[in-house]
C-alpha cells in the first residue's frame, strides 16, 4: 500500500535543503567581503598618508596631495541639493498618488515613475550634459553648465522613484479606519491627509527619505558627467553654480589610471570605504524604521 | 468656505508637484527617441565602431551588454531564488534571519561604484580573474541579488499558506511542497523580479568600469576571460572622453541602451499583469 | 470491544506563549465509526484533530505532553516518518482548497509523492476516489480542467476524494461543510456513512445538529477539556454533564 511505504526523502533533497539554508548566510558573507576588501585595499592609506594630510583641502594626487575634504564636501553639497529638490517633490507626489489621484491615474503614474527608476544613470548623465547644463548655463548665469546644481538636479530626479514608491507604500498602509475617523469628526480631506494619514505613516516616510538620500550619495555616473569634476572646496553659496567633484566621481574617474598598490590607489579605496560606511549607517536607520513597523521590505529595494 | 478653498489649493499644489516629477520623464524619453531615431540603422546596430568610434556601429558594445546580463543571470538567479526560498519557506524569525534581512537591505544600498571597487579587489586582483566578463558578471550579480531576493521572496509569500498546509497534509515533504506547489505559483512573480534586477545590471556603468569594460575594442570577446565593450560604458566614453564625437551617434547609443533596458521593464510588467489575471487564487 | 485505532493518553498541548490548548485528554477512537468532536469555538477541537496527523508540527514552540498511539504505536516517537503518517491519516479542511492544478493532478498528487508511478493504477485511484466522494459523474469529462473551476460544493468533495486517493486508514474532517449549502452538505454527510465501512472517521462538525446526525461516537469539548463522551444517540438525548446539556440545548455557544 502506498500509505505504508517509507517516504522517499532522498539524499539529493537533503542536499538541496542544506544548500538553500547556506545561501542565506552567503548574503551576510557578501556584505562582509565588501567591507573586508575595501579595508584590505584601502587600509594601507592610513599608514601612507597621515590623517592630517587626508583632512586637507587640496586634492591633487599627482603631486601627492590627498586632501579629501573637497570631495567629501562636494558629495555633501550635491546630496543636500538633491535632497532639497527631491524630498518635497517626492513626498508631495506620494501624497497625491496615494491619497488624491483617482484609480486610473494611479495606474498610469506608478509605472511611469518606475520607468524613471529603470533609466540607466549614464543615460541621465548624458541628458544632463546635453540638455540640463546648457539650461543652467543660460538661465542661471553659471560660467559653465557643469555645476553642483546640475548634479543636484540630476540626483534629485534619480532619488525620486525610491522616495515616491516607498512613501506611497507607507501612506497606503495606513488603515482606512484612521481616515474615516478623522473625516467623521468633520475634518476635510486635506486636513485628514496632513493631520492623520501623513503622521501615521511617518516611520515609513523616514525610510523613504533615508533610502532616497542613500541612493543620492552613492550615485556615480550621472554626477560625474554633469558636475564638472573640479576638486575645489565648495564653501560659499555660489558654489552651487561652480563645478564640484564628489567622492563617487573621483573613484570612477581616477581608478582606471592609477597603478595598483600606489598610494593614490589605496586612497581611492579608502574613499570607497568611507562611502560604504556612510551608506551603511543610512541604511541601518532605514532598516530600523522598517523593522520597527514590522512591515514587508520588498518594494523598498526594487 | 475657506477650508474648501484651502483644500482646492492644496490638491492643486500636489498635482503640480506630480506633474513636475512626471513630465520631465516623458520629455526626456521622448527627446532621446526623437534625436536618436535618425542614427538607428541596421549598420549602426551590427557594425564595428570605426575611426575612433566616430563612425560605424555599436555591435561589440551591444553584444557585451547582452553577455554581461546573461552572466549576471547565471550567478544571481539561482542564488537569489535560493535565498528567497530560504527566507520565505524555511527561516523562522531568529536573530540570524534578521541579520540576513539587514544584510540584504544594506547590500541594496551599497553605491554602485563601491561594487566596482569590491569587484576589482576580490575578483580581478585577489581571485586573479583579471578584467574579464567573468569578473564583471560576478560583480553585477552580487549587486543584483537584493532586488531578486526581495521580489522573489514577496512572490513566494503571496502564495496562500493553505496550499502548503494541504500539500503537507497529503504526505508531501516540505521540499516537495515548495517544488511542486509553491514555486510554480510564484514563478511569474519571481520572473518579474529577475527581469527587474537584470534590467538594472544591464544599465549599470560604475561596477563594470574596473572589472570588465573596454574603452575601445572593435572585436567580439572570445572567452569569459576577455574584456568587452558594454553599452553604458560606451555611452559614457563617447559622450565625455572622445572629442569631436558626432552627437547623432551619442543619441543613437543612448536610444539603444534605453530601449534595451525599458523593453526589459515592459516585459516584466506584461508578465506580471498577464499572470495576475490568470492565476487561480 | 475492538482495538481502538487511536488512543490518546493524558494529552496536554501547550502553545509557545504558555496558553494551554488541550488539558489532560484521554480518548479512544474506534475504527469504522464516525467520531464527532464538538463544542464551542476555541475549545481545542481543531487542535486535537491536528495532533492526530501531526499537522501541528508546523506551529513553532509548541509543547506536547502525554502519548498519541496509532495502532498501538506512539506517533510522536522519534524516528516516526511524519509524511507516511499523514498518508495514513488524511485530512479535509474547513474551506475547500484545491491545489492550483487540474482535477486529475489534485487527486494524483499524494499517490505520486508516495511513489505510485503506474499510469493505470493512478487512473483507477482517480476514478475510485471520485466515485466514493460522489463527484465522478459531474467531473469525469473534464478531469484535466483546473480544479478551481469547480463550484464550492464540488471543490469540497474533490478535497475529500483527494484524501481518499491516499488510501488512508483514518480520515480527519475539520468542519468540512461549513461553507456549503444544505444540498452539498447532505451529499458529504451521505458519503461519510458509506466511507465509515472502510475507514476510521473523525469529524469536527460545524453544528450540534450535524454532530447529532453523523456521530456514532460523540465527544464534547469545552475550553481544552474533554467534558463528556459517549455513543451519539445517548449523548445527545441523555447527557450526563450539565455543561453538555446546556450546550446541546442551545443555552450557550
Amino acid at each position: 500500500m502506498a500509505g505504508h511505504t517509507r517516504t522517499q526523502r532522498t539524499f539529493s533533497e537533503y542536499l538541496i535543503e542544506r544548500l538553500i539554508q547556506t545561501t542565506g548566510i552567503l548574503v551576510i558573507l557578501f556584505l562582509a567581503l565588501i567591507f573586508l576588501f575595501l579595508l584590505r585595499e584601502g587600509g594601507a592609506t592610513f599608514f601612507e598618508v597621515s590623517l592630517r594630510d587626508l583632512l586637507q583641502t587640496r586634492w591633487y594626487p599627482n603631486e601627492e596631495y590627498f586632501g579629501i575634504l573637497p570631495l567629501v564636501l562636494g558629495s555633501l553639497l550635491v546630496t543636500l541639493g538633491a535632497a532639497a529638490i527631491s524630498l518635497p517633490l517626492g513626498l508631495l507626489t506620494a501624497v497625491f498618488i496615494a491619497e488624491v489621484a483617482p484609480r486610473w491615474m494611479r495606474e498610469v503614474l506608478k509605472p511611469l515613475i518606475e520607468v524613471l527608476a529603470g533609466i540607466p544613470s549614464v543615460v541621465l548623465g548624458f541628458l544632463g550634459m546635453v540638455v540640463v547644463s546648457p539650461l543652467v548655463r543660460e538661465y542661471l548665469g553659471a560660467p559653465t553648465g557643469l555645476t553642483a546644481l546640475s548634479g543636484s538636479l540630476m540626483l534629485g530626479y534619480m532619488a525620486l522613484p525610491t522616495i515616491v514608491s516607498v512613501a506611497e507604500d507607507a501612506l497606503d498602509a495606513v488603515p482606512k479606519s484612521y481616515r474615516d475617523a478623522a473625516l467623521a469628526l468633520g475634518a476635510t480631506h486635506w486636513q485628514t491627509i496632513w493631520r492623520m494619514t501623513v503622521p501615521a505613516a511617518r516611520s515609513g516616510i523616514l525610510t523613504a527619505v533615508m533610502l532616497g538620500v542613500g541612493r543620492a550619495i552613492g550615485e556615480t555616473m550621472a554626477v560625474m558627467m554633469v558636475t564638472g569634476n573640479a576638486a575645489r572646496m565648495p564653501l560659499t553659496l555660489n558654489s552651487l553654480l561652480m563645478p564640484v567633484r564628489t567622492m563617487t566621481a573621483t573613484i570612477a574617474a581616477e581608478m582606471g589610471e592609477v597603478a595598483q598598490g600606489s598610494t593614490h590607489y589605496h586612497v581611492l579605496f579608502a574613499i570607497g570605504l568611507v562611502l560604504f560606511l556612510v551608506t551603511f549607517i543610512i541604511n541601518l536607520v532605514a532598516a530600523w524604521a522598517i523593522f520597527r513597523q514590522g512591515r514587508r521590505y520588498g518594494r523598498l529595494l526594487s | 468656505m475657506s477650508r474648501q478653498l484651502r483644500q482646492q489649493l492644496g490638491f492643486t499644489l500636489l498635482g503640480l508637484a506630480t506633474t513636475i516629477v512626471v513630465l520631465p520623464i516623458l520629455l526626456l524619453v521622448g527627446y532621446i527617441l526623437v534625436q536618436g531615431a535618425s542614427a538607428i540603422s541596421w549598420e549602426f546596430i551590427t557594425a564595428m565602431p570605426r575611426e575612433g568610434m566616430r563612425a560605424g556601429g555599436i555591435w561589440p558594445a551591444l553584444v557585451g551588454t547582452v553577455l554581461l546580463t546573461l552572466g549576471t543571470a547565471i550567478f544571481a538567479v539561482p542564488v537569489g531564488i535560493a535565498v528567497a526560498i530560504y527566507l520565505a519557506e524555511y527561516a523562522h524569525d531568529t536573530s540570524l534571519t534578521r541579520l540576513i534581512r539587514l544584510a540584504i537591505i544594506n547590500l541594496a544600498g551599497v553605491p554602485s561604484v563601491v561594487y566596482g571597487l569590491f569587484g576589482l579587489g576580490l575578483f580581478v586582483i585577489f581571485l586573479r580573474l583579471g578584467t574579464s566578463i567573468l569578473a564583471g558578471s560576478l560583480t553585477l550579480a552580487i549587486m543584483t541579488l537584493p532586488v531578486i531576493i526581495s521580489t522573489a521572496e514577496e512572490a513566494l509569500r503571496a502564495v496562500p499558506q493553505s496550499f502548503r498546509i494541504v500539500s503537507l497534509s497529503l504526505g508531501a515533504t516540505q521540499w516537495q511542497t515548495v517544488r511542486r506547489v509553491v514555486l510554480p505559483q510564484a514563478l511569474p512573480g519571481i520572473l518579474t523580479g529577475v527581469i527587474l534586477g537584470l534590467e538594472r545590471a544591464a544599465g549599470e556603468t560604475a561596477p563594470i568600469l574596473f572589472t570588465v569594460a573596454a574603452f575601445f575594442l572593435p572585436r567580439l570577446p572570445r572567452s569569459i576571460f576577455d574584456q568587452t565593450m558594454a553599452l553604458p560604458y560606451h555611452l559614457f566614453v563617447i559622450s565625455t572622453q572622445v572629442p569631436g564625437m558626432p552627437l547623432r551617434i551619442q543619441y543613437g547609443t543612448a536610444l539603444v541602451l534605453l530601449a534595451f533596458v525599458l523593453s526589459m521593464n515592459a516585459l516584466a510588467t506584461v508578465i506580471r499583469s498577464h499572470f495576475r489575471r490568470r492565476r487561480q487564487w | 470491544m475492538r482495538e481502538p485505532k487511536f488512543l490518546l493518553e493524558n494529552v496536554s498541548y501547550i502553545y509557545e506563549d504558555g496558553a494551554r490548548a488541550l488539558h489532560d485528554i484521554s480518548l479512544c477512537i474506534y475504527p469504522h465509526k464516525i467520531t464527532a468532536i464538538f463544542g464551542p469555538a476555541g475549545g481545542g477541537k481543531s487542535t486535537l484533530l491536528r495532533l492526530l496527523n501531526r499537522l501541528n508540527d508546523l506551529v513553532p514552540g509548541r509543547h506536547l505532553e502525554g502519548r498519541v498511539l496509532l495502532d498501538g504505536e506512539d506517533i510522536y516517537a522519534p524516528g516516526v516518518d511524519v509524511h507516511a503518517l499523514r498518508r495514513r491519516v488524511g485530512m479535509v479542511f474547513a474551506t475547500p482548497v484545491p491545489l492550483p492544478m487540474s482535477i486529475r493532478r489534485n487527486l494524483t498528487y499524494g499517490p505520486e509523492l508516495a511513489g505510485v508511478r503506474d499510469r493505470a493504477r493512478l487512473d483507477e485511484l482517480v476514478e475510485r476516489s471520485l466515485r466514493a466522494a460522489a463527484l465522478w459523474d459531474e467531473v469525469k469529462d473534464r478531469l484535466d480542467e483546473p480544479a478551481s473551476a469547480l463550484s464550492g460544493g464540488q471543490q469540497q468533495r474533490l478535497c475529500l476524494a483527494r484524501t481518499l486517493a491516499l488510501e488512508p486508514e483514518v480520515i480527519l474532517l475539520d468542519e468540512p461543510t461549513s461553507g456549503l449549502d444544505p444540498i452539498s452538505t447532505a451529499k458529504v454527510e451521505a458519503s461519510l456513512q458509506e466511507l465509515k465501512r472502510r475507514y476510521t472517521i473523525v469529524i469536527v462538525p460545524h453544528s450540534v445538529q450535524q454532530a447529532a446526525r453523523v456521530a456514532d461516537h460523540a465527544v464534547f469539548m469545552l475550553q481544552g477539556e474533554l467534558v463528556e463522551e459517549g455513543p451519539g444517540e445517548l449523548l445527545f438525548t441523555r447527557p450526563h454533564d450539565q455543561r453538555t446539556e446546556d450546550y446541546i440545548t442551545g443555552r450557550f455557544g
